[in-house]
C-alpha cells in the first residue's frame, strides 16, 4: 500500500491558479513519501480512515475542484488561520472557509527572503506558501480573513495584504464586558464583509442552519475525542491528528459523517478489544500549540517509541471543537451574542488570566486516562512558551509525569527530540 | 559479563561490568559508523548481554545490541551506583547537556534537556578552545589560573565565537576570556538546576566533568551544594547501561 500512494496531480488546474508547478509537483511527491511513511506503515489501522487517507491524496486537487466550483457559482471562499474566526457565518452566507496552509519547513525559506528569521514557524510557513506561489488555497481564496492573536501574525498580515486581500478581525486579549463588546461588532462587521462577497444577506435561517453543520461537526469530533480516551486505545494518535487536521479544508458535512462512520468502527473496535498499536502502549497527551498539516513530528517520535496520543488540547485539537453553539437563539442579534459566547470559551494563550486553559488541560489529562503530558509549543511563540510555566506548575501540583518541547518545523532537532521523549517514557514506565 | 556501550556524538565509551565490579572499560572516537565502531570494541568480551545507550543506541540495536535505554536513564543508573541516594545529576557530554533529578529508589523522576544548538555543551567548549589555540586539558586549567572575568554574552556557539574573536582583538587576555567561556557554561547549568530543582549533592559526569574549573566554577553558582565527579565521569553512561543489563 506504502509504495501505491501518491498525492494527485493537477498541473493544468495549478498553472491556472498561477502556481510554481514544477516546484510545487517536487513538494507534492515529498508530501506523499512522507505520508505513506509516516501514516501508511502504520498496523491496525482503521478501516474508515481510508477516506482521510483520499483526502489528503486529493489535498492538491479534488478539494481545490470544489472550491473553484463554489467560486463559480458566487459563493465565497474565505482562507483563515485561527479558530476565532467563525466559520458559520461564511456557511451561512453559502460560501466555504478553509484553514490555510503553514505546517510546513519547505515554505520557511520563501518566507525568510522578506520576515524576519526569528518568528513563529507557522507564520514563516504561511507566508512562504502565498510567497513561493506553492498552496492552491492560497490561490484560491477570495480574501483571507487573519486575526490578531499574537504580534507575529499581525504585523505580517501587513505584508500578505499586498498579495491577497487581507482583512483583521480585532481579538480581544482580555474577558471583560468592554472586550466581548468589541468582539461582537468585530463579529458583526465580518458577517457583512462575507454578505458584501457573497452578493447575499444572511438570514436567521441561513444562520441556525450553519451553526448546526458547525455543532454536529463538533460533536462528532467530540465523539472521536472520547473513543481515544478510551484504554486501551482504537486507534493511533497519528491519525486522530490528521483527522483533526483534515477538518480545517474538508467540506463540513461530507466530514462529519465520514467521522461519525470511523466513530462506530471505533466502538466496535472498542468491544472487540482492538488495541493500538499494543495493550499496554503509554499513553500520553499533548498540549500546546497546534500542528498544521504536515507538522506529523511529535506524534511521529512518541509513536515511533511505542506509546499513544490520546488527546490533543490545542487548536487543531480540542480547542476547535470543545465548546458548541446555543441552538436556542432566535433573532439574528441573539443569534450572534450566542455565538460570540461561544468562541470566547476558547482558551488560546493570547489571553490574560486564562487559567481556564490550566484547568482544562488537566481536565483533559484526567479524561483522557492519559500517562504524561508532553507541552508543546512552537519556537518564538511567547504565549504559549510562557504559559507553559503555569502548566508545569500545575503538573508538578498534580504529580503529572510533563515534558516539555519547544521546536519548529525542521528535522535539525529531531535526534534531541527521540532521546528527551524516550527518557519520557522510560519514566513514565517505570 | 554485562557490557553497556554509549555511542555518542563525539566518542564512544564501552564498559564491562562483570555482575560484582567494573572490569574494563574503553574511549573511542565515534567516527564515521559509530556502531562499527562499538562492535569492534565489545568483540574480545563475551557478553551476556549488551546494552547501548547515546545517539547511536538504535543504531547498535540494529547490528548487536541487545536492548537500549535512553542517556539519560542510563546516567542515572551508573550514577546512582557510584554515588548512591544522590538525587540530582548534570551530566555534559559533547552534544547536549541535561539536569536529571531522581528519586530515592534512583529512578528518573524529572529532567532537561537542552534543544537543538550546541550551547553549553562539550561541543561548544571544544570549538571555544580551539578558536583560543589551547588544548582541552590547556583550556581549563588556563580559565582555573585566573580570577580576573569577563563577560560573554552569547550561548550561541557560533555568535560566542565571534564574541570571542573580538575579546582577542581588543587584547583581552587569552585566560580571561578562557574563564568567561567556562563561567557562562557554568552559568547556564545553575539555570537549568535552578529550573528544575536539586538536592544537597549534585553528581557531575560526562566528558566535561572531567574539567578542573568547570567543576569549581559549577560548585561556586551551587551554596550550600557539594559537587561529585565519578572516578570516570565519561563512561558513567556506559556503565549505566552494563548496569542496566545486570538488572540493576
Amino acid at each position: 500500500m506504502a509504495t501505491e500512494f501518491e498525492i494527485k496531480p493537477y498541473p493544468e488546474l495549478w498553472a491556472s491558479l498561477d502556481m510554481d508547478v514544477p516546484r510545487f509537483d517536487k513538494a507534492r511527491l515529498m508530501l506523499g513519501e512522507a505520508y505513506a511513511k509516516t501514516y501508511l506503515s502504520q498496523t491496525k489501522r482503521p478501516v474508515g480512515m481510508a477516506y482521510f487517507d483520499n483526502m489528503v491524496a486529493e489535498i492538491h486537487g479534488g478539494r481545490i475542484q470544489e472550491l473553484l466550483a463554489a467560486k463559480a457559482e458566487g459563493r465565497p471562499v474565505i482562507g483563515t488561520f485561527c479558530v476565532y474566526i467563525p466559520e458559520e457565518i461564511v456557511l451561512a452566507a453559502g460560501g466555504i472557509c478553509v484553514g490555510l496552509c503553514g505546517g510546513s519547513q519547505g515554505s520557511v525559506p520563501d518566507a525568510e527572503k522578506i520576515l524576519p528569521r526569528n518568528i513563529c514557524p507557522m507564520v514563516k510557513s504561511a507566508f512562504g506558501f502565498k510567497a513561493g506561489r506553492i498552496c492552491p488555497y492560497f490561490q484560491a481564496v477570495d480574501f483571507v480573513y487573519g486575526e490578531t492573536t499574537c504580534d507575529a501574525k499581525k504585523k505580517t498580515w501587513e505584508l500578505l495584504d499586498t498579495m491577497v486581500p487581507t482583512y483583521v478581525m480585532e481579538i480581544p486579549q482580555l474577558k471583560r464586558q468592554r472586550d466581548l463588546d468589541l468582539w461582537l461588532a468585530e463579529v458583526k462587521d465580518f458577517k457583512t464583509k462575507v454578505e458584501e462577497v457573497a452578493g447575499k444577506t444572511i438570514t436567521e435561517t441561513d444562520l441556525a442552519a450553519a451553526v448546526k453543520i458547525m455543532n454536529n461537526k463538533r460533536k462528532a469530533l467530540q465523539r472521536l475525542n472520547s473513543l481515544r480516551h478510551h484504554n486501551p486505545a482504537p486507534i493511533s494518535g497519528k491519525d486522530g491528528l490528521l483527522i483533526e487536521q483534515i477538518a480545517f479544508y474538508d467540506e463540513p458535512v461530507r466530514f462529519t459523517g465520514k467521522v461519525n462512520a470511523l466513530c462506530d468502527e471505533l466502538e466496535e473496535r472498542i468491544k472487540a478489544g482492538v488495541a493500538v498499536p499494543t495493550k499496554n502502549a503509554i499513553r500520553v497527551m499533548v498540549a500546546g500549540t497546534p500542528m498544521a498539516l504536515p507538522n506529523w513530528k511529535i506524534h511521529n517520535l512518541v509513536e515511533g517509541a511505542g506509546a499513544v496520543i490520546v488527546n490533543e488540547e490545542s487548536c487543531i485539537g480540542t480547542r476547535y471543537f470543545k465548546d458548541l453553539i446555543d441552538e436556542n437563539a432566535t433573532t439574528m442579534d441573539n443569534m450572534l451574542v450566542a455565538l460570540t459566547d461561544r468562541y470566547k470559551e476558547i482558551d488560546c494563550s493570547c489571553f490574560t488570566p486564562n487559567d481556564e486553559r490550566i484547568t482544562q488541560v488537566i481536565k483533559e489529562f484526567r479524561d483522557s486516562h492519559a500517562q504524561g503530558i508532553i507541552n508543546y509549543s512552537l519556537q518564538f511563540c511567547h504565549t504559549y512558551n510562557i504559559e507553559e510555566i503555569r502548566i508545569r506548575q500545575a503538573c508538578e501540583r498534580e504529580k503529572i509525569p510533563y515534558l516539555f518541547i519547544e521546536s519548529d518545523y525542521s528535522a535539525e532537532d529531531v535526534g534531541q527530540l527521540q532521546t528527551r521523549i524516550e527518557a519520557f517514557l522510560e519514566q513514565i514506565g517505570e | 559479563m554485562y557490557i553497556g556501550v554509549d555511542l555518542g556524538s563525539r566518542t564512544v565509551k564501552m564498559a564491562v561490568w562483570d555482575g560484582e565490579r567494573l572490569v574494563e572499560h574503553r574511549i573511542e572516537p565515534s567516527g564515521f559508523e559509530p556502531h562499527r565502531q562499538a562492535e569492534k570494541m565489545i568483540a574480545d568480551y563475551r557478553a551476556k548481554v549488551v546494552v547501548a545507550t547515546g545517539y547511536g543506541r538504535h543504531l547498535a540495536a540494529e547490528h548487536f545490541a541487545d536492548a537500549v535505554i535512553t542517556e539519560i536513564k542510563a546516567h542515572a543508573c551508573g550514577i546512582f551506583h557510584e554515588f548512591p541516594g544522590c538525587a540530582t545529576i548534570v551530566d555534559v557530554g559533547g552534544q547536549d547537556s541535561k539536569v536529571i533529578s531522581l528519586d530515592a529508589a534512583g529512578r528518573v523522576s524529572n529532567f532537561q534537556m537542552n534543544d537543538k544548538c550546541a550551547a553549553g555543551t562539550g561541543r561548544f567548549l571544544e570549538i571555544m578552545a580551539a578558536s583560543l589555540a589551547y588544548t582541552l586539558e590547556e583550556f581549563g586549567a588556563a580559565a582555573l589560573a585566573t580570577d580576573r572575568e569577563v563577560q560573554i554574552n552569547s550561548m550561541c556557539t557560533v555568535f560566542a565565537e565571534s564574541e570571542v574573536i573580538s575579546m582577542k582583538n581588543r587584547g583581552i587576555a587569552r585566560e580571561e576570556i578562557a574563564r568567561a567561556v567556562h563561567s557562562s557554561v557554568a552559568d547556564r547549568l545553575a539555570g537549568m538546576l535552578a529550573r528544575l530543582g536539586h538536592g544537597e549533592v549534585v553528581a557531575f559526569s560526562g566528558g566535561v566533568a572531567r574539567n578542573p574549573c568547570m567543576v569549581e566554577l559549577l560548585e561556586k553558582r551551587l551554596p550550600r551544594v557539594r559537587v561529585r565527579v565519578p572516578e570516570l565521569p565519561d563512561i558513567t553512561g556506559a556503565l549505566g547501561a552494563a548496569l542496566h543489563g545486570a538488572g540493576m
